[in-house]
């Protein structure tokens, strides 16, 4: 019997693996094994001597048990580690379905932009590219033939006669809006505007702006200049700064152009125009069949591009509507 | 406008050092916007010499050279280049004699290039500077020879610096002049505005010239305008005067060509150059007539059907009704306002001259300068507004300076139409300027303001009366007046006030899903592009319809690229441009996307309107809804283009090329994006593979397409074989969605699944089938996907095996086998009888 279990630990102690456990526990504790037989031959023996032998033999497969219990946990934990280890990868080195999409920075711009005044509780309108002459020009105070007319470089829709022009700015969006909606209104137009300028890397003939314009009863010019600068500061923080400058535009009176500083400029910190504004021009309200003795409004326009290129220090506008992907990669979702 | 600014100095004080920097730093606050700075571009040492001797030398190139003895400093004294006081220069002109004054450039001078001198060898001399031309110095084009002193009517000592002496020390600012400043086209009106900047002393150049008696001998003339464009008469101010005896071959003086170079405008003679001169001075443009030339008196008119003239450019011009002509007995000798006419202009042997000084009606001129386009320096400043007080000090400054300068002798009367309209005085309410720009402006500065731009500012109860000076026809209006009193007092002022707007609605729901759309497809790997909306007519063809049926497009009058002058009725093209441009550079994997507006005009329609609303009023709802009417359609759109692979070949995967199963996936993204139900069927375009097109619907609409473009387009486009691509009408999309989700309640219950293997022909769509199945085991029936097309052994030829995983789910109760069962044979049998579909055992 003595044998019969030392073969039996020797076996499990050699065991190196779960399969060869398995045979091992089937050689000596399986119904042919030694154990098993000397436990079947205690039928045979004569009852006085069966406690004693019953618990010889008990005690042998009891040890046999207990070391193949135990043998077989280290077994599994080292099998596991085994396994943990053969899995192991390069995690630099792992295939992808990931592709690098992104938004277009100048779509990502405008949003942001909306989001500041949306959070002033402004609205965003919009209105069609294609637009009819009055509201790009007449209604906005520009006369048929004043040289600020011929100023904006227009594309017309063929045939001229049908007074349909592509908007040169998103000024008609003013317009449309007092024309929609109830005073006090305060809403923001963002989109795309055409002018005829030569594609170069300073000049675009398709471009973005945003157009704000607000009218309620005491609006001063004080009111924009308050609006601009927590424009500014919203989008560039809180070391940016504007400064007014008289300027002329037909649909404003006092008008403005926009300069706009900021201590991290390429090239220096400096004043930078970025758009026009002023206090609406009466002729303008009273188109829009709204009193100018009782309300007085504010409008700003600027450009997304020229935003962008100071944001960002992107030096040639070519590149913002090339399409070429590394250009819009580089934001990603973020701008 | 350039100013030079020893021009400037003369009519407002410059403190001495003021630099063109300081001059602009100053105008740009009261809205002269800074552009560029103009100098002569020249350093000294630049000196008059006197030719003592020269020797001429022929050489063996033909030419013959002038070996010169100049002095180009006083005896015993030490050159200005540190040299001897006699230098040794060859000249290749020969237009000089000995004894003449010259400019001499000495060796460390700098001409305009920059050319800088040094004494070098040549024809085997050492020539120590260089005798300089009249171009050299930038002072005009003449390069015929050099500059002679004498010509210029100049004496000076040898060595006098000739940079001061000619005036090419000065330097010019130029300025933005905006539209309605056209008093800022003149010296007199910068230098007042300069000094409403600093607050530096400003003389009027007015006050030098003193109006001409109006005298029954004045030349005669006549305004008789039939037609005036909206009421307003095309010339209603009309001085002249006579100058006699000019010598018109006098050398115009240094300074007034240095001034006139400096201001962009070439000398050309004494008289040309002083109707130049006196324009840029007070701002009133100038012509000058050979009065021996004129047949008769003048006469103002427009001109009739037909009516030709040669302008001084040389050009024949066919006249238009509208245009306004001076005439005399011949007919028209003028573009009034415009330019005058080669046959009565001032020459080589003028020796009388009539001057004219009109103010003519800023619409006549804006439209024949742009009908002849003709912009001309005197159409831009009428066009802007000239003051109409001036005209007759205009042409007693021409006078004088004729006199001055070419020996004349000005009649002593001249003539004056003078039928300007009275302006009247606009009231301006006490506090309306501090309400309108926020600053509590005292009385004292909103009268000292009006006052200082030369208004007639009379103080009664409730405010001011304001009369603005003749020089300003933009001030219209009290908010013209705040205008000025706030850029007096200054911009800075204006303090920064944040309004509160009441409370909004945040963005549209349309807004919010179109953001949405473009996050998600750019969040599952697409690049999001912007084309400019311009297509040639064969892309609107091609791309612009799905059957190839005639389409109209929006085309432009004037396109800046004539192959594209039509606006784009797909975005296909513009992505496929941006795809072919990626590639180019080597980027060869694609996934695009372009959310932008498309421009579908109806075939057959007239767009637009013949007239529009004038007047300042809003115009009826008739009329509004009218011009909405003209205006095309421009529905949002949004284009998908892949080409090349989706996941590129890696370490343990292969490339998976793309196809139209991506582009439907984009079409997948924006359903979630919008929350649309987007059915997909087979479908048909012209531009798209005929066995792999997918119409796209909402609600039974069509709103756009996906496939692959046509292989054969594919590679004429010089793209790969397979170009996925899909276009759908955002707009509509997300006009048809729901403003909300209802939600259905999430069974708990254990649930059954099964498959479903069912034979159907080889064409039946695997989405109808899938329809008929989910109908057919009615609402236990949770959810379906196809796992498998099978076709081949086993499957009769012309049919395919599809085989669907179902997933069944009772609300109440866990489901058994055999209830599952039944309702996946009930969906067996809808699919049975709807396309003959058999269980495959």
């Amino acid at each position: 019997m003595q044998s019969a279990v030392d073969a039996a630990l020797a076996a499990i102690a050699s065991a190196g693996d779960s399969a060869a456990l398995k045979q091992v526990r089937t050689e000596h504790t399986g119904e042919k094994s030694a154990l098993a037989l000397l436990n079947a031959e205690l039928r045979n023996v004569p009852n006085e001597q069966k406690a004693v032998l019953g618990k010889l033999v008990g005690g042998a497969r009891g040890r046999v048990n207990q070391a193949f219990t135990a043998r077989e946990a280290e077994i599994v934990e080292a099998e596991a580690a085994a396994q943990l280890e053969a899995e192991a990868v390069d995690v630099t080195a792992l295939p992808s379905r990931f592709t690098p999409g992104a938004r277009h920075p100048l779509s990502l711009l405008q949003d942001r932009v909306c989001d500041v005044f949306t959070g002033m509780g402004w609205e965003i309108a919009e209105g069609p590219e294609v637009e009819s002459e009055w509201f790009n020009f007449d209604a906005l105070n520009f006369d048929a033939d004043h040289p600020a007319r011929a100023m904006q470089d227009t594309f017309f829709v063929d045939p001229p006669e049908a007074h349909l022009v592509m908007r040169t700015h998103t000024s008609p969006v003013q317009i449309r809006s007092m024309l929609e909606r109830e005073v006090p209104l305060y809403v923001l137009a963002p989109g795309r505007v055409y002018r005829t300028d030569e594609f170069d890397a300073t000049h675009l003939p398709v471009f973005m702006q945003f157009e704000g314009v607000a009218v309620d009863k005491g609006l001063t010019m004080a009111h924009l200049k308050g609006t601009l600068d927590h424009f500014v500061k919203a989008i560039f923080g809180d070391e940016a700064k504007i400064r007014l400058r008289p300027s002329f535009f037909p649909f404003t009176e006092p008008s403005a152009e926009l300069d706009f500083w900021h201590p991290t400029f390429k090239g220096g910190a400096r004043w930078i125009e970025w758009g026009g504004c002023g206090m609406m021009h009466p002729n303008v309200l009273k188109a829009a069949g709204i009193d100018p003795e009782v309300y007085t409004g504010f409008a700003f326009g600027m450009g997304v591009e020229r935003g962008l290129m100071l944001r960002s220090d992107v030096q040639d506008m070519r590149e913002m509507v090339e399409g070429d992907v590394r250009f819009s990669q580089q934001f990603g979702m973020v701008v | 406008m350039r100013v030079p600014l020893s021009w400037l100095a003369e009519y407002v004080e410059l403190i001495p050092g003021t630099t063109p920097e300081d001059v602009h730093a100053a105008l740009v606050k009261v809205g002269l916007e800074e552009e560029d700075v103009h100098t002569f571009e020249l350093e000294g040492p630049i000196v008059v010499g006197e030719v003592l001797e020269f020797v001429e030398e022929p050489q063996t190139n033909g030419k013959t050279i002038r070996w010169c003895t100049v002095r180009v400093a006083p005896d015993g004294e030490t050159a200005a280049d540190g040299g001897d006081a006699v230098h040794g220069i060859v000249c290749g002109a020969r237009n000089f004699f000995v004894g003449d004054k010259v400019v001499v450039t000495l060796p460390g001078a700098v001409l305009p290039g920059p050319f800088p001198i040094a004494a070098r060898k040549t024809y085997g001399h050492l020539s120590d500077g260089m005798i300089a031309s009249a171009r050299e110095l930038g002072l005009g084009d003449d390069h015929e020879g050099i500059l002679r002193l004498s010509t210029l009517g100049i004496d000076a000592p040898v060595g006098t610096d000739a940079i001061t002496l000619l005036g090419l020390d000065d330097a010019a600012i130029e300025i933005n002049v905006t539209p309605d400043r056209g008093y800022a086209f003149s010296i007199r009106g910068v230098a007042r505005e300069y000094a409403h900047a600093t607050g530096a002393r400003f003389r009027d150049p007015v006050e030098q010239s003193k109006p001409a008696d109006a005298s029954g001998d004045a030349f005669p003339v006549e305004i008789r305008d039939d037609a005036p464009i909206r009421g307003r008469v095309g010339s209603a101010v009309f001085a002249t005067r006579v100058v006699r005896g000019v010598d018109p071959a006098r050398p115009t003086p240094a300074w007034m060509i240095a001034r006139l170079k400096l201001a962009g405008i070439r000398s050309i003679s004494v008289l040309v150059d002083i109707t130049n001169y006196v324009m840029l001075e007070l701002g009133q443009p100038i012509h000058g007539y050979d009065l021996d030339a004129l047949r008769g008196g003048i006469v103002v008119r427009r001109a009739t059907p037909g009516e030709r003239l040669i302008t001084l450019d040389g050009k024949e011009r066919t006249l238009h009704v509208e245009d306004l002509v001076v005439t005399d007995d011949r007919g028209p000798i003028g573009l009034g306002g415009v330019m005058g006419g080669s046959e009565t202009e001032m020459g080589e042997s003028t020796s009388n001259v009539l001057i004219e000084a009109a103010n003519w009606d800023p619409v006549s001129i804006a439209r024949t300068a742009r009908r002849h386009k003709l912009p001309s320096e005197a159409a831009k400043r009428y066009e802007r507004g000239v003051d109409p007080e001036i005209a007759a000090v205009a042409v007693t400054r021409v006078a004088q300076l004729m006199a001055d300068l070419a020996g004349g002798t000005a009649d002593t009367g001249g003539s004056l139409i003078h039928e300007a309209p009275v302006r009247e005085a606009i009231m301006l309410p006490r506090g309306f300027v501090s309400n309108l720009i926020g600053v509590e402006y005292t009385d004292d500065e909103v009268h000292d303001a009006l006052a200082e731009i030369g208004g007639v500012v009379t103080v009664v109860d409730d405010g001011f009366t304001v009369l603005p000076p003749s020089w300003r026809p933009d001030l219209t209006g009290r908010e013209e007046l705040a205008e000025e009193v706030a850029r007096l007092v200054g911009y800075h002022r204006i303090p920064s006030v944040l309004p509160v707007a009441p409370p909004g609605r945040g963005l549209t729901r349309s807004q919010r899903l179109r953001r949405q759309t473009a996050d998600v497809l750019a969040g599952a790997g697409s690049t999001e592009v912007l084309s400019f909306p311009f297509a040639t007519a064969d892309e609107n063809a091609r791309y612009g319809s799905a059957d190839g049926s005639a389409v109209a497009s929006v085309r432009l009058a004037n396109a800046l690229d004539q192959s594209t002058p039509f606006l784009r009725r797909s975005l296909l093209p513009g992505l496929i441009g941006a795809a072919r441009r990626n590639r180019s550079r080597g980027l060869n994997d694609l996934d695009l996307f372009e959310i932008g507006l498309v421009f579908l005009p109806e075939a057959g329609r007239t767009y637009g309107s013949a007239e529009l609303p004038v007047g300042d009023a809003k115009p009826s709802d008739e009329t509004l809804a009218a011009l909405d009417a003209g205006i095309p359609p421009q529905p949002r759109h949004l284009g998908v283009l892949l080409v090349g692979d989706l996941v590129t070949k890696q370490p343990g995967r292969v490339a998976e090329p793309v196809g139209i199963a991506d582009a439907l996936d984009a079409v997948r993204r924006v359903v979630l994006a919008t929350g649309a139900e987007l059915e997909v069927v087979q479908g048909a375009h012209q531009a798209l593979h005929p066995g792999r097109t997918a119409e796209l619907r909402v609600g039974g609409q069509t709103v756009g397409y996906a496939g692959e473009l046509l292989p054969a387009l594919a590679l004429e486009l010089d793209l790969p074989r397979v170009v996925a691509v899909a276009e759908l009408d955002l707009d509509a999309v997300i006009a048809a969605t729901e403003p909300a989700v209802e939600a259905r309640p999430i069974g708990t219950l254990p649930a059954a699944t099964q498959d479903l293997s069912l034979v159907v022909g080889a064409d039946a769509p695997a989405a109808d089938v899938a329809a008929a199945v989910r109908e057919g085991a009615g609402e236990l029936l949770e959810h379906l996907h196809l796992v498998d097309d099978y076709r081949g052994s086993g499957v009769p030829e012309g049919s395919k095996s599809l085989t669907f995983a179902l997933r069944f789910r009772a609300r109440d109760r866990t489901l058994t086998a055999a209830e599952a069962s039944d309702a996946k044979n009930a969906g067996a049998a809808l699919a049975s009888e709807r396309f003959g579909a058999v269980i495959r055992a």
